[in-house]
């Protein structure tokens, strides 16, 4: 079994009751399948509550059936109030942001794999692994309630600017118990993502296998570590915001409110409170949580893209030291999030510089990878096509980006649809495709059986094209001035753009449909899927050295050692063009042009 | 280029030293720094912002509070020097450092009591609404580098599991909390 | 699979630019002194990130349509250059346009933020309120009087919550639903918001400004075009966000002098 050199871990037993195998359970395999589908519940009603958004904004006094049975207030009859249209894009960003870019590709695929393709047992702390997906969890309860109480949901954005998310009630419905409900769901969550960065870092550093170096480590997991890195000192000022919004809430203190408000006609108790400060936390927290979202499927598309293109990347250095610069610089931007919000104008220049800046990392990466593609010997399954579709859809949404740092042109397009193209391409689109390619690609390694490829290419296809057909439009419309949030599009100079408004719903309806492909694919594979082989992408990393699914311990028994990086592709290998981290055979030739 | 002979690194560490406690507690000690750096941002920002700041007279028995907590470093520094032979001694220092820290928490309460008797609740100005906030959230830490005490002794009643690290980590948390109170002392002292 | 996707990027590519280069959807004219600075801005920044998002397509399309898998035992191999090239190549650009950007784009943010109004510039003072602005002029003393939240009244359209009779300053102020103004002739904005943040967009004029309780910020400009233009709020201030609305009119000289007039009897 383990010899003395074998790095020490918890030794826990495989647990025998169904409680302790699934559902409180300290294996980060379950652990992360438990995160993976919360996230999936999480997206599928985000998507759910877009199309109503969408629908609603095109066909703002039709009735949708059923929905008055939502919410009595919300949707008298069926048809949605402005503040309820309000409450639903509070929800959809909340889940979106929180419950599934950082629940996902982070502390789902993370959590199962980060383990694994270090060499190790689980997790280095396994009863804090399971502590942090239940109060995850208890943080998504505690959200969704805000549905089924009277007042509903805030009405304030996932980004709660006070003071309409301080003042309670007088602001707005849904800012009483919602806005709470809400406080105290993201408070939650920032305990549950602290505890989950604790493990990550720690496993990283300490309990990798004999042999496995950290410029072994597989990229994925240079992006799980560099992500946890980044997360737990942003969650770090997230919690303390919360904290204090809450006491303004319910304490009568005034951390973020002035005095003199006058709101509903009621002159507010309180006074001396800034609301930029609250701008200064959230955004504090909110640049580098954009950054946690998106590493981690830059490193997931890294992993794929080389077993898809049977050679390594140019290099994989830049690729992970792009990805710590980007992590240096995300705290540096936040500002840019603030060019308009009456901060000194000389910070909007200062903020504006790191911003410009943090362009030189993601373009070295994309540039990498395109320039990776030269020469490979591409195989087009699934999670390659995902992986290559994220590059397109990356590129299109840096490129806006590029926009919206240079304050004078925020002053156009800042509060505007441009702004919610730009971080639906990253976001919406970009995260999400890093996901699927890796639900895909591991997706055998998870379940010991293959997804159906012919569905999941009708999947991508859908997908892809529709997604431009979405959020391309989305930056036409900002361009026109078009303001964000608005529930429904009175304006005359509005009038025009609603035909273009129309053809993004039904390019939504469209591709939101194409996900029940998924779906169904992820369901019907799970039970009856073709048995998966231990490796049958051909890919080098440590999960694949193993069976499908793993066992309790990841590797039976056996005392894992790592002889290669995780690179080794288009060489002359035992077994193919390939040649696996744990393989004992000697190393190859280098790639022409290493 | 990789080659076949293994790379030495901390991958091949002895058993011993490869335990992640420490590296668990300070990734811990980072994020709480975090946290009440911006505490303290906030509360430069809001001493800015309005005009209703109201000086605070802190309560003495802040300073003594202190001075039981720093001597429960101290405790904890000799339990962690006595022999692994010797168990039962390190346990009874433990149990001091942790008695110490249930003083320290009974003075943050008293002290509390001590401003309520003032008539400065929460909100009644920035100064006192800051005051508690950063007391409270120190004394929750405090209370769980008690509870890892309840940990570590616990681990002492079985000598064949006891491991130094587990006491490392304990003690580096709990001086880091040591160090924390003293900075919180000193901003507490000159801003409010 | 690899033709397929490339024909998909190119189609994606040319789609996407195309009502960019025809300007189907597009900023409304300027009407401000300001603004060109800021167009010239957008141009030059959307030739640069279209030239990117163009090329990136259509070389990922090339190299996919080229590299795939053809199953004859060839071996993979690297770019000539490498990595080194990429690096190289990938901050010389984006150096070079971040560079160039951040430099001349300050110009247009200073002209905005940095400067400060002319001595002559008409002060205006506009509130933000749910669900509404509301505009106030200084009258014939040039003066703004002091305003009491207390006695805010919308009932009796007291939005400032002015006190005539205790305060002179206040009995000439005049309050408008409308921001009117005279071309060619700087206006000095002082934003202060009720209840909750709002925003202030005019997008003929290039400007947009939040409104942050408890702080009252300047705004400057100067209209060169009469008609008649949207305000609209861009801060998510409520339920009413969406129909918080108010009229820009740019007048004639003589026209906004007359105006005046009238809203003083």
């Amino acid at each position: 079994m383990l010899d003395a050199s074998a790095p020490v871990v918890h030794q826990h037993a495989p647990p025998t009751s169904f409680i302790r195998k699934w559902v409180f359970s300290v294996d980060h395999k379950v652990i992360g399948k438990q995160y993976y589908g919360l996230a999936l519940i999480s997206v599928f009603l985000g998507m759910i509550l877009s199309w109503l958004m969408r629908f609603h904004l095109v066909w703002t006094n039709a009735a949708i059936p059923g929905l008055q049975l939502i919410s009595k207030n919300g949707a008298p009859g069926g048809v949605m109030t402005p503040e309820y249209y309000l409450s639903l894009l509070t929800m959809h960003g909340t889940l979106m942001v929180f419950f599934v870019l950082t629940n996902a590709p982070f502390a789902g695929f993370g959590n199962y794999f980060l383990p694994i393709q270090v060499g190790a047992e689980d997790m280095a702390f396994p009863r804090f692994n399971m502590m942090s997906f239940w109060v995850t969890f208890v943080a998504f309860v505690v959200l969704i309630a805000a549905f089924f109480i009277p007042d509903g949901p805030p009405i304030s954005g996932w980004t709660a600017y006070a003071p309409l998310s301080a003042v309670g009630r007088d602001a707005g419905p849904g800012l009483a118990w919602g806005q709470t409900l809400w406080a105290i769901s993201i408070g939650l969550f920032c305990v549950g993502q602290l505890l989950g960065s604790l493990n990550f870092i720690a496993t990283t550093l300490d309990l990798r296998t004999k042999g496995m170096t950290l410029s072994r480590l597989p990229i994925s997991t240079w992006a799980w570590f560099i992500t946890s890195c980044i997360g737990l000192l942003a969650f770090a000022v997230l919690l303390p915001a919360c904290v204090l919004l809450i006491l303004d809430r319910v304490a009568g203190t005034s951390f973020f409110i002035p005095a003199g408000l006058v709101i509903s006609d009621h002159l507010q108790p309180h006074a001396g409170g800034s609301p930029l400060l609250w701008q200064h936390l959230f955004w504090f927290f909110g640049h580098p949580e954009v950054y946690i979202a998106i590493v981690p499927a830059v490193g997931i598309v890294s992993h794929i893209l080389m077993a898809s293109m049977r050679k390594p990347l140019l290099s994989v250095k830049v690729v992970y030291s792009s990805m710590i610069a980007i992590g240096f610089l995300s705290y540096m931007v936040w500002g840019h999030h603030m060019f308009l919000s009456g901060m000194n104008p000389f910070s909007g220049l200062v903020f504006s510089f790191p911003t410009l800046v943090i362009t030189i990392p993601a373009t070295i990466i994309t540039m990498i990878w395109i320039g990776s593609v030269y020469g490979a010997n591409l195989r087009f399954h699934t999670p390659c096509l995902f992986s290559l579709g994220f590059i397109s859809v990356f590129v299109a949404g840096g490129v806006s980006g590029f926009f919206l740092a240079q304050p004078s042109l925020d002053i156009q397009l800042h509060g505007t649809y441009f702004v919610v193209g730009h971080f639906h391409m990253v976001m919406g689109v970009a995260a999400i495709f890093g996901i699927l390619a890796g639900s895909y690609f591991w997706f055998p390694k998870m379940t010991g059986r293959m997804m159906n490829d012919t569905l999941g290419r009708l999947h991508f296809w859908i997908t892809f094209i529709g997604v431009y057909c979405i959020f391309m439009p989305f930056h036409y419309l900002g361009l026109a001035g078009n303001v964000r949030r608005y529930s429904s599009f009175v304006d005359d100079y509005l009038q025009p753009l609603l035909p273009l408004h129309k053809f993004i719903t039904i390019a939504a309806f469209i591709t939101g449909a194409a996900q029940f492909i998924f779906l169904y694919n992820l369901i019907y594979s799970r039970f009856k899927g073709a048995p998966a082989p231990a490796n049958p992408w051909d890919a080098t990393s440590l999960e694949w050295s193993t069976t499908s699914p793993p066992p309790f311990d990841n590797f039976g028994g056996r005392h894992v050692v790592v002889y290669h990086g995780p690179n080794e592709y288009g060489v002359s290998g035992a077994h193919g063009d390939f040649i696996m981290q744990d393989s004992s055979e000697p190393g190859p030739e280098p790639v022409p042009g290493d | 280029m990789s080659t076949i002979a293994l790379q030495t690194d901390r991958g091949v560490r002895p058993a011993a030293q490869n335990a992640p406690a420490l590296s668990g507690i300070w990734v811990a000690i980072a994020a709480i720094t975090m946290a009440f750096a911006a505490f303290t941002s906030s509360l430069i920002i809001r001493q800015g912002s309005g005009d209703d700041w109201r000086h605070l007279a802190l309560p003495g028995v802040l300073y003594l509070n202190t001075v039981v907590l720093l001597a429960s470093s101290l405790t904890l520094e000799i339990a962690r020097r006595k022999d692994a032979a010797n168990l039962a001694s390190t346990r009874s220092w433990l149990y001091l450092t942790f008695a110490l820290g249930i003083l320290f928490l009974a003075g943050q309460i008293l002290a509390w009591y001590q401003l309520r008797g003032q008539g400065l609740y929460l909100a009644t100005s920035p100064n006192s609404s800051f005051f508690y906030v950063f007391t409270v959230m120190h004394a929750l830490h405090v209370l769980g580098g008690l509870a890892g005490f309840v940990y570590a002794i616990r681990r002492t009643l079985s000598p064949s599991s006891w491991r130094t690290t587990t006491l490392d980590a304990a003690a580096t948390y709990w001086h880091f909390l040591a160090g924390l109170w003293v900075y919180l002392l000193l901003v507490l002292r000159m801003r409010l | 699979m690899g033709k397929l996707l490339a024909v998909v990027l190119v189609l994606i590519a040319v789609g996407s630019a195309i009502p960019i280069l025809m300007h189907t959807w597009w900023m409304p004219e300027d009407i401000s002194t300001h603004g060109h600075m800021i167009d010239r801005q957008m141009s030059e920044t959307m030739a640069e990130s279209g030239i990117a998002f163009v090329a990136a397509q259509l070389v990922l399309a090339a190299f996919v349509a080229m590299f795939g898998d053809k199953k004859d035992g060839r071996k993979a191999k690297h770019l000539p250059g490498g990595a080194k090239l990429v690096v190289i190549a990938a901050i010389a650009l984006v150096g070079t346009e971040v560079l160039a950007l951040g430099v001349f784009g300050k110009d247009a943010w200073a002209e905005v933020y940095f400067r400060k109004p002319v001595a002559d510039a008409i002060p205006i003072q506009v509130q933000a309120e749910q669900f509404g602005f509301y505009f106030r002029y200084a009258g014939p003393d040039g003066k703004f009087g002091p305003m009491h939240p207390e006695k805010i009244d919308e009932g009796s359209q007291n939005f400032f919550g002015l006190d005539p009779e205790y305060d002179v300053e206040s009995r000439d102020d005049i309050v408008s639903a409308s921001l009117v103004i005279p071309m060619n002739k700087e206006i000095s904005l002082m934003m202060h918001a009720k209840d909750v943040g709002h925003s202030f967009y005019v997008r003929e004029l290039r400007i947009q400004q939040d409104f942050v309780p408890g702080l009252d910020i300047p705004m400057h400009f100067t209209a060169t075009k009469a008609g008649k233009y949207e305000i609209v709020c861009t801060q998510l201030c409520g339920l009413g966000h969406y129909n918080m609305r108010a009229f820009l009119e740019v007048k004639s000289p003589e026209e906004f002098d007359q105006w005046l007039k009238q809203q003083s009897q």
